[in-house]
């Protein structure tokens, strides 16, 4: 008997037999209870691994070299623009270098904090920009214009950089492990669901808000120059 | 229970729904695709603190002022500097793009010197030393009139050194390349007696009239002009352009009047013929001043009548007549001569018979007209100490031209040049007749060049001290002398030097401390700044604050003797195009295109993109010719033909083109480099090859506008 017959034949004599059949359904029932549960299992471990242990791998918690109490130097110097204004040819002054700082801060500490001793003696004495950890650092092919959005447009800072004008410590920067951008361009929420305009800071959210303040996304020659 | 394939595969569909409803698979393609575009290899500037600096552009003879902006202390952009009387904000497309200069590819990284067919990389110690060494005995053998020396301009501190350094070696050969201003400085001497820069007012003149001066192509000072241009329309100037092409400033004008190339005098002169006869001249002004007047008015009434002239010039004889009245009836008429950019001498007799209609309508330094600038004198080096040597060279003649030195170099026996010093100056690409120029260089045994950039001349050269680019270096650049105000701009270091290069002014300063007594007396200076700042004395405070001075405010004489003799005496004498008609039929003429350089600065390779794909395509240029012209000889667009001149031949491709005279051939200039860049090299012809030599008799410069040429199949 050839082994085709044989199988053949076995397989006639089960299927011929109810019993056979019975514990057969039983068995597969069994099967399915056991992938449903493998099923809920993978689903959960894999579902809570990427909301809650995807963000904390796919960012770096990065400190600032010490904390600046943006509320403590509006309230000295009087408003954003004393240390963050646009040149007289329109372009914005960015961050502070360490010149600017040092017309008030010499080498002495003006005040008690650790995070000014730091800075006195680490950067003003030694003469060393500070490497500020940027939130809001875009890639180098994109041109964004301050004046036109604060002069032209009339937005407020605070339309795109939230409250940092009144925090009395920096957040913890946190870095794309792979783009090497800070969180804050994509959005805290791992989805890239925003709350508030500020949230993020991509492509589509420039274009959203161009949409709706003047009709069109734009071109792309108006950032991509 | 037994686990079986369906738990796996409940394992897996589980998994799947899991991370769909989870964030990383959507968050992890826009970052993957965010990650490509950050490959460490891709090249991003760095970030820095923003800054402007200004300075001074000398890439042509314009020198505009520029506005260069630095991010973190490195030069990313340059524009046009806002106020500068030159360019007030414009700036060209050259202009622009001098990064790509400062980085270019033909840039040479320290000073070498020719070993064999190659060259080697030495120390500057080494190169000063070897050029003192050699220009020593030569001048202890007697010889010290066997050097000399070419720079590209004429004036400023660094010209005036290498002047000087000849001077004091004893050697009369100094020469800069001619252009345009050569010639108009010899009108102001012949008509006017005088040693004077001649200027335009183009700004306030109401009616200009131009014999081939492109305006928008760059003559003169280019930016300053193209705003001229678009002024004009505003302010409703008018503008006729006597042209055998129709240019870009042709196209621009408000009349385009197609003239036979090279009887721009005769039109002029059959014009004067009309004002003289129809007494439309400035009584009041030629009868006060003005000699020679009968004469003139004789021998052009005669000679010169619309009539005669309608064959030579291939204008209709009323036309003439109404270009005459036309130009003496405007409130502020203005005539310029030069062709194109302006950068040749041209023919003396031409730009005489423009300035006679300048004279004529009394245009001289009024308002809007010809202004008589004195020669800028702002430098005031110290009195030279001459030994025996340097006093007898002193006594010499120099050649009357770079043109007849080299025809001199490349005549029988040996060279009359035994060392040649080229700054600024490509000769082997910008002169006429260039492969007779590169076999005379050939024949100097000892050529040093001082340029920035491996170009045809370096190549030949047998030593390379180079400088370093403008954006590199101080130099103090006066404007261009056709400016009605005289303005110097000074050129600053925005950039440290990108290669181990040297100001020329300091290396110029530094062969002559090397040198014996008897030159080395004569520089006094530790380096070309103190020079500098030492000899613009009092206008070095505005030069370094401001970046430019202006030097004539002076209200100019309003009494001007002129002297319209020229036209009697030197009847007959002019430069001809080479080549026998019958053999040559045609006649080539180079023409100048702003998007293109021809001097001795290469076009830049974002500049070589803007070029049409009517004028060069891949590596081919195209010649333009009028369709009746090509139906006649049996060519139709884009076929390849052979042009071949007295001078020599080459490989084009056919462009049919309404805008040229029927007989004509236009042809781009500034292409066919044969640099090693292979942005911009390789592509075209250099027209420089194909034009001869044509000496002005009466002043002894190469006046060359075009040549008689002919077209064949390929």
């Amino acid at each position: 008997m050839s082994e085709l017959d044989e199988k053949t034949e076995n397989g006639s004599v089960e299927s011929a037999g109810k019993g056979g059949t019975e514990e057969k359904k039983a068995k597969d029932n069994s099967g399915l209870g056991l992938g449903v549960i493998f099923f809920l299992v993978a689903f959960v471990v894999v579902f809570l691994s990427g909301w809650l242990l995807f963000p904390k791998l796919l960012y770096s918690e990065k400190e600032q070299p010490f904390n600046f109490n943006h509320d403590l130097h509006v309230y000295e110097m009087g408003s954003c623009e004393a240390c963050h204004f646009l040149r007289e040819d329109g372009s914005f002054s960015g961050i502070p270098d360490l010149y600017s700082c040092t017309q008030c801060h010499y080498e002495e500490p003006m005040g008690m904090t650790e995070d000014e001793k730091i800075f006195c003696e680490e950067y003003v004495a030694k003469g060393k920009e500070v490497p500020w950890l940027v939130y809001s650092k875009q890639p180098d092919n994109v041109f964004f214009s301050h004046a036109a959005h604060t002069e032209g447009a009339g937005m407020e800072c605070k339309t795109c950089h939230g409250s940092i004008g009144q925090s009395k410590e920096l957040p913890t920067y946190e870095e794309n492990r792979l783009t090497g951008y800070s969180r804050d361009i994509w959005g805290d929420n791992i989805w890239g669901i925003d709350k508030n305009s500020r949230d993020s800071m991509k492509m589509d959210d420039c274009a959203e808000c161009h949409e709706e303040e003047t009709g069109s996304k734009g071109a792309c020659f108006q950032c991509h120059k | 229970m037994k686990v079986d394939r369906r738990c796996f595969l409940g394992l897996g569909l589980g998994a799947v729904a899991g991370a769909v409803v989870s964030p990383p698979g959507m968050k992890l393609t826009d970052d993957l695709a965010i990650w490509t575009q950050n490959w460490p290899w891709t090249p991003v500037p760095k970030d820095g603190k923003v800054t402007y600096e200004q300075t001074t552009c000398s890439l042509c003879k314009g020198n505009c002022g520029l506005s260069v902006r630095k991010v973190g202390g490195r030069p990313v952009h340059i524009s046009g500097q806002e106020g500068h009387p030159v360019n007030n904000g414009g700036a060209c497309l050259h202009g622009i793009s001098g990064l790509q200069y400062l980085y270019g590819l033909t840039r040479i990284n320290a000073p070498l010197k020719k070993n064999g067919e190659t060259f080697e990389e030495i120390s500057w110690k080494e190169a000063v030393s070897h050029v003192a060494d050699k220009l020593n005995a030569m001048r202890e053998n007697g010889k010290a009139e066997k050097i000399a020396c070419i720079t590209g301009k004429e004036r400023g501190s660094i010209p005036e050194l290498f002047k000087r350094f000849m001077k004091a070696y004893g050697s009369p050969h100094y020469y800069s390349m001619p252009d345009m201003n050569t010639t108009w400085r010899t009108v102001a001497e012949k008509m006017h007696g005088e040693n004077a820069d001649i200027g335009f007012d183009l700004e306030n003149a109401t009616h200009i009239l131009s014999f081939g001066s492109g305006l928008v192509e760059g003559w003169g000072s280019p930016v300053h002009n193209f705003r001229v241009n678009a002024q004009r329309k505003d302010k409703g100037v008018k503008l006729v352009q006597v042209e055998p092409r129709l240019s870009n400033t042709a196209a621009s004008a408000d009349r385009w009047i197609p003239a036979i190339a090279g009887s721009e005098a005769d039109l002029a002169l059959s014009m004067c013929s009309v004002i003289m006869k129809e007494k439309l001249y400035d009584s009041s002004y030629l009868v006060s001043y003005d000699t020679g007047f009968s004469a003139f008015s004789g021998l052009v009434t005669t000679g010169y009548a619309p009539e005669k002239m309608e064959s030579k010039t291939g204008v209709a004889a009323s036309e003439i007549k109404t270009l005459a009245r036309e130009f003496a009836g405007a409130g502020r008429p203005l005539a310029i001569a030069g062709k194109g950019r302006g950068d040749t001498a041209g023919d003396l007799t031409e730009f005489a018979a423009v300035h006679a209609l300048n004279c004529l309508v009394g245009n001289i330094n009024a308002k809007g007209g010809v202004r008589l600038n004195a020669s800028p004198d702002y430098l005031k080096f110290p009195e030279m100490k001459l030994d025996a040597v340097a006093e007898k060279g002193a006594e010499k003649a120099p050649e009357k031209s770079i043109d007849a030195l080299m025809r001199k170099i490349s005549g029988t026996g040996q060279s009359p040049v035994q060392a040649l010093l080229m700054q600024d100056a490509n000769i082997a690409y910008t002169m006429h007749d260039t492969d007779r120029v590169k076999q005379a260089l050939k024949k100097v045994p000892f050529k040093i060049s001082f340029s920035s950039f491996m170009d045809e001349t370096a190549k030949l050269a047998d030593i390379i001290l180079p400088s370093p680019t403008f954006l590199e270096r101080y130099e103090d650049l006066p404007s261009d002398a056709s400016m009605s105000r005289q303005v110097v701009g000074l050129a600053v270091p925005v950039q440290k030097p990108v290669k181990n290069s040297m100001n020329p002014g300091d290396a110029v300063i530094r062969i002559a401390k090397a040198m014996k007594s008897g030159v080395s007396e004569n520089f006094p200076w530790k380096k070309y700044e103190d020079c500098l700042e030492s000899v613009t004395g009092k206008l070095w405070d505005p030069l370094s604050d401001k970046g430019y001075a202006v030097i004539s405010e002076k209200k100019p004489r309003k009494t001007v003797s002129a002297d319209l003799s020229f036209f009697s005496v030197n009847k007959g004498k002019r430069p001809e195009a080479a080549g026998d008609r019958t053999e040559y039929p045609m006649m080539l003429v180079p023409y100048d295109n702003m998007r293109i350089t021809s001097s001795e600065v290469t076009v830049s390779p974002f500049a070589v993109k803007t070029v049409s794909d009517e004028e060069i395509k891949g590596k081919e240029s195209f010649v333009q010719v009028n369709p009746e012209t090509a139906r006649k000889i049996g060519v139709s667009r884009g076929d390849k033909v052979k042009i071949t001149t007295p001078a020599g031949s080459a490989a084009v491709r056919i462009d049919l083109f309404e805008g040229v005279m029927p007989g004509l051939i236009g042809m781009p200039k500034g292409l066919g480099h044969t640099t090693d860049n292979p942005y911009v090299a390789g592509k075209g012809v250099n027209t420089n090859q194909l034009i001869s030599v044509s000496i002005d008799p009466n002043t002894g410069q190469d006046a060359a506008f075009g040549i008689n040429a002919k077209i064949s199949r390929v």
